[in-house]
C-alpha cells in the first residue's frame, strides 16, 4: 500500500497575522513557518502504518513556495520515503486550482491512499482534500482519529458530531486526519542525516485557473475594548448587570 | 449570471438543524439580490416529513428525494441528492452549512459539478455583477474576500454567521429519485458509537462556558458544567485541558479544536493563548474570569473579572440562576 500525504506550508499557530502594504497577502517578516499541524498528524499516521507493515512507502506532497523543501526533509526525517515539490508561481491560488495541481500529480504518484489533513490552518478551506477525492474519483471518508489495515482497504473511525463512526474505505481513497490520531513524533538526528540523501523532485505547479479571485485580505473587525467589572465574587451582581442591560443577554 | 440559488438543508431527526435555516436566510438574501429564485433541497430517509414539518418556508421550491442511504453521514449519496436537485433547480449557486457533512459535501459538489468554491463564508455580498464572499482565514486572524470567477459556484456558511431564513409563503415540493451510485467502491459506515447524550455541537451554541488549566483537574469542571446549565448553554475548553485528558478532543476551541462564535462565551481559567484567541474572538460578547490580571484573554473580553475561579464560579452560577428565575 503506497501512501501520499499532502503538506503545505503554512504560517506557524502562534504567528502574528500582519497584512502586506498591497492588501493581498501577509507580511512574511518574522512569521515561522511549519507544516499544516493537521498534515503533520496525517504523516505521523502514515510513517506508523509503514512501521506496522500496512503500508509500503510513504510519498510527501506539498505545493507551495521553494522554501517548502525545508518541511520536505523535515518530514522525510519523520519517515517519509521521498517527497515531491510543486513549486508555486502565483500569488494566489484558490483550492480549485490548487486541487488540480495536486491531482496531476497524484495520477503520476498512483497512490493507494491520499492522507491529507481536515483543513490547512491557513486558509482554512477544508475543501482540497474532497475536491481531490471527487476529481480522481477515489473512496473519502473525513475527520478521521483512528486507522487500521483491513482486507481491501482501511477501517477508520471518524468523529463525526460527538459521534465515533466506524468506516471501511476501500482503496484508493482519500482520508483527513483529525487531531487524536496520532502524535508527530521529533525527528531524531539519525532520521535528519538520512532525510538530507532521500530523493526529493521539484517541478513547476499545474492546475487550471482558479475558480475565484482574491480581492483583498483584511484585519478581522475590531474589537470594542472591554473593561474589568470588579475583582473576585463581589463582582459578580456587576457582571450579571452589564451583562442584562449592556449585552442584552439573560 | 442568471441560475438560481440552492440552499442544502441539513436535517437532524425529524427536523432542519439550525444552520440548515441560517442557509435559508443567507439563500433567501443572495437570491433577492441577485434576482433569481431561491431553492431548497432537503434529503434524507425521512425528508417528505421532514418538509412537512418545517416552518412555512420562502423559497421558490423545495426539493425533497428521500433514500435510505441518505441517513448516511457520508458525502456520496447526499452529493447525488444535491445533484439532481441542482439540476431540477437550475441552480448556480449552491450554499451548504459548515458543519462535518456540509463541508465534506460543499466540497463534493462542487468536484463532481466542477464548480468553483468558497468555504466558511461568514457574508456574501453581490456589487453589480460581483459576488464577493467573506471568509475568515488564519483561523480568523484576518478576512479574506474572494469573487466567484466560475459558474456554478458552492459556498459554505459558517454557523452563527447568517441570520435564519424569514417564514413565507411555502414554495412548491418537487420530489426526485436518488439517483444509484457509480461504479467506484465508496466508503461504508460499519458501525456508530453514540454517546449516550450530545450537547448542541460547539459550533451552533448561542452560549459557550469554557474551562482552562486553571481549573487545576477535570473534578473541578463540575463547576463549568454548571455554569453552562444555567446559562443554558455548553461546556469548551482550552487546549492544555484536553491534552492533559481532563476533557474530549471535541470541546477544545481554538485554532486546533473548534472554531466559535456564540452570542456569549465565558473564559474560565484561560490565559487566552493567539491559538485560543483565534477559535473564539469572534465571539460577541466575551467574559474572562483569571486571577491573573495582566491574562491576554482580557485584551479580546468585553467582560472581565479578576478573581479565583473556585470562588468566582459558583457564586456566578447562583446569580445566573437567580437572575434567569
Ligand atoms: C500548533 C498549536 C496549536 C494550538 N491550538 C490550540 C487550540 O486550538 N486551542 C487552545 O486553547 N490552545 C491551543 N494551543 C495551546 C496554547 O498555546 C496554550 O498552551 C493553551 O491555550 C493554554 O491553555 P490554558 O489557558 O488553559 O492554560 P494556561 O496557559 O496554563 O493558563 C491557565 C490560566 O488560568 C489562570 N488561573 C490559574 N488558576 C486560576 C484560578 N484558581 N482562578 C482563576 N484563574 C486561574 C492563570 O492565570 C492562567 O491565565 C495550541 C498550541 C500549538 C503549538
Ligand atoms: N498547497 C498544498 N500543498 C499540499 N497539500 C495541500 C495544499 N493545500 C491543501 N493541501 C491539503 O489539503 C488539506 C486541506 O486544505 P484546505 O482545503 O486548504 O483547508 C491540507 O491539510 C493538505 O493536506
Amino acid at each position: 500500500m503506497k501512501i501520499v500525504v499532502c503538506a503545505k506550508r503554512v504560517p506557524d499557530s502562534a504567528a502574528k497575522i500582519r497584512l502586506a502594504a498591497d492588501g493581498k497577502g501577509i507580511d512574511p517578516q518574522g512569521v515561522e513557518q511549519v507544516i499544516s499541524p493537521y498534515d503533520e498528524i496525517a504523516l505521523e499516521c502514515a510513517v506508523q502504518l509503514k512501521e506496522a507493515g500496512t503500508a509500503t512507502s510513504v510519498t510527501v506532497l506539498s505545493l507551495g513556495p521553494k522554501e517548502s523543501t525545508k518541511d520536505l526533509r523535515k518530514a522525510m526525517a519523520m519517515g517519509a520515503d521521498d517527497a515531491v515539490l510543486l513549486i508555486e508561481d502565483r500569488p494566489f491560488r484558490d483550492p480549485t486550482a490548487t486541487s488540480e495541481a495536486l491531482i496531476e500529480a497524484l495520477r503520476e504518484l498512483q497512490p493507494d491512499v491520499v492522507f491529507c489533513g481536515w483543513k490547512a490552518i491557513d486558509d482554512d478551506s477544508s475543501a482540497v482534500a474532497g475536491l481531490i477525492a471527487a476529481g480522481l474519483d477515489y473512496a473519502y471518508a473525513s475527520f478521521v482519529v483512528k486507522v487500521e489495515g483491513a482486507d481491501g482497504g482501511l477501517r477508520v473511525s471518524r468523529e463525526v458530531e460527538g459521534r465515533e463512526e466506524v468506516v471501511m474505505v476501500p482503496t484508493p481513497c482519500v482520508l483527513t486526519a483529525q487531531r487524536g490520531l496520532a502524535e508527530p513524533r521529533f525527528a531524531s538526528l539519525r532520521g535528519i542525516m538520512q532525510a538530507k540523501k532521500k530523493p526529493l523532485i521539484e517541478k513547476p505547479a499545474g492546475g487550471g485557473e482558479n475558480a475565484s479571485e482574491l480581492v483583498s485580505l483584511t484585519e478581522p473587525p475590531a474589537r470594542a475594548e472591554g473593561r474589568i467589572v470588579g475583582e473576585g465574587a463581589a463582582a459578580v451582581p456587576e457582571l450579571i448587570r452589564v451583562l442584562r442591560d449592556e449585552a442584552g443577554l439573560l | 449570471m442568471s441560475g438560481n440559488v440552492l440552499v442544502y438543508l441539513e436535517t437532524e431527526g425529524d427536523a432542519l438543524r439550525k444552520p440548515a435555516l441560517e442557509g435559508l436566510g443567507a439563500g433567501q438574501a443572495l437570491a433577492a439580490a441577485l434576482g433569481v429564485e431561491c431553492h431548497a433541497v432537503i434529503a434524507a430517509p425521512n425528508a417528505a416529513s421532514v418538509a412537512a414539518a418545517a416552518r412555512p418556508m420562502a423559497v421558490t421550491a423545495v426539493h425533497v428525494i428521500e433514500h435510505a442511504d441518505l441517513a448516511s453521514s457520508l458525502a456520496g449519496p447526499h452529493c447525488r441528492a444535491v445533484k439532481a436537485a441542482a439540476a431540477a433547480a437550475g441552480a448556480e449557486w449552491m450554499l451548504f452549512p459548515a458543519t462535518i457533512l456540509g463541508r465534506d459535501l460543499l466540497a463534493t459538489v462542487a468536484g463532481a459539478l466542477g464548480a468553483g468554491i468558497a468555504a466558511d463564508a461568514t457574508s456574501i455580498d453581490v456589487d453589480g455583477d460581483a459576488v464577493h464572499i467573506t471568509r475568515p482565514v488564519f483561523a480568523g486572524k484576518a478576512m479574506q474576500i474572494v469573487a466567484a470567477k466560475r459558474s456554478p459556484f458552492c459556498i459554505g456558511l459558517r454557523p452563527n454567521a447568517f441570520a435564519v431564513g424569514a417564514d413565507g409563503e411555502p414554495g412548491r415540493v418537487e420530489t426526485h429519485e436518488l439517483a444509484a451510485s457509480g461504479d467506484a467502491p465508496a466508503a461504508t459506515i460499519e458501525e456508530v458509537r453514540a454517546p449516550e447524550s450530545r450537547d448542541v455541537d460547539l459550533t451552533e451554541a448561542e452560549i459557550i462556558v469554557s474551562g482552562g488549566r486553571g481549573l487545576k483537574g477535570p473534578e473541578h469542571f463540575h463547576l463549568i458544567e454548571e455554569l453552562a446549565a444555567a446559562l443554558g448553554g455548553v461546556v469548551g475548553a482550552s487546549r492544555a485541558v484536553v491534552d492533559a485528558g481532563w476533557r474530549p478532543h471535541s470541546e477544545q476551541v481554538g485554532q486546533t479544536g473548534k472554531t466559535v462564535s456564540p452570542r456569549l462565551y465565558v473564559a474560565c481559567a484561560i490565559s487566552g493563548a493567539i491559538q485560543h484567541l483565534a477559535g473564539m474572538s469572534s465571539s460577541k460578547c466575551i467574559v474572562a474570569i483569571n486571577k491573573d490580571p495582566e491574562a491576554p484573554i482580557f485584551k479580546v473580553a468585553d467582560y472581565g473579572i479578576v478573581g479565583d475561579v473556585f470562588d468566582v464560579l459558583p457564586a456566578l452560577t447562583a446569580a445566573v440562576n437567580e437572575a434567569r428565575g
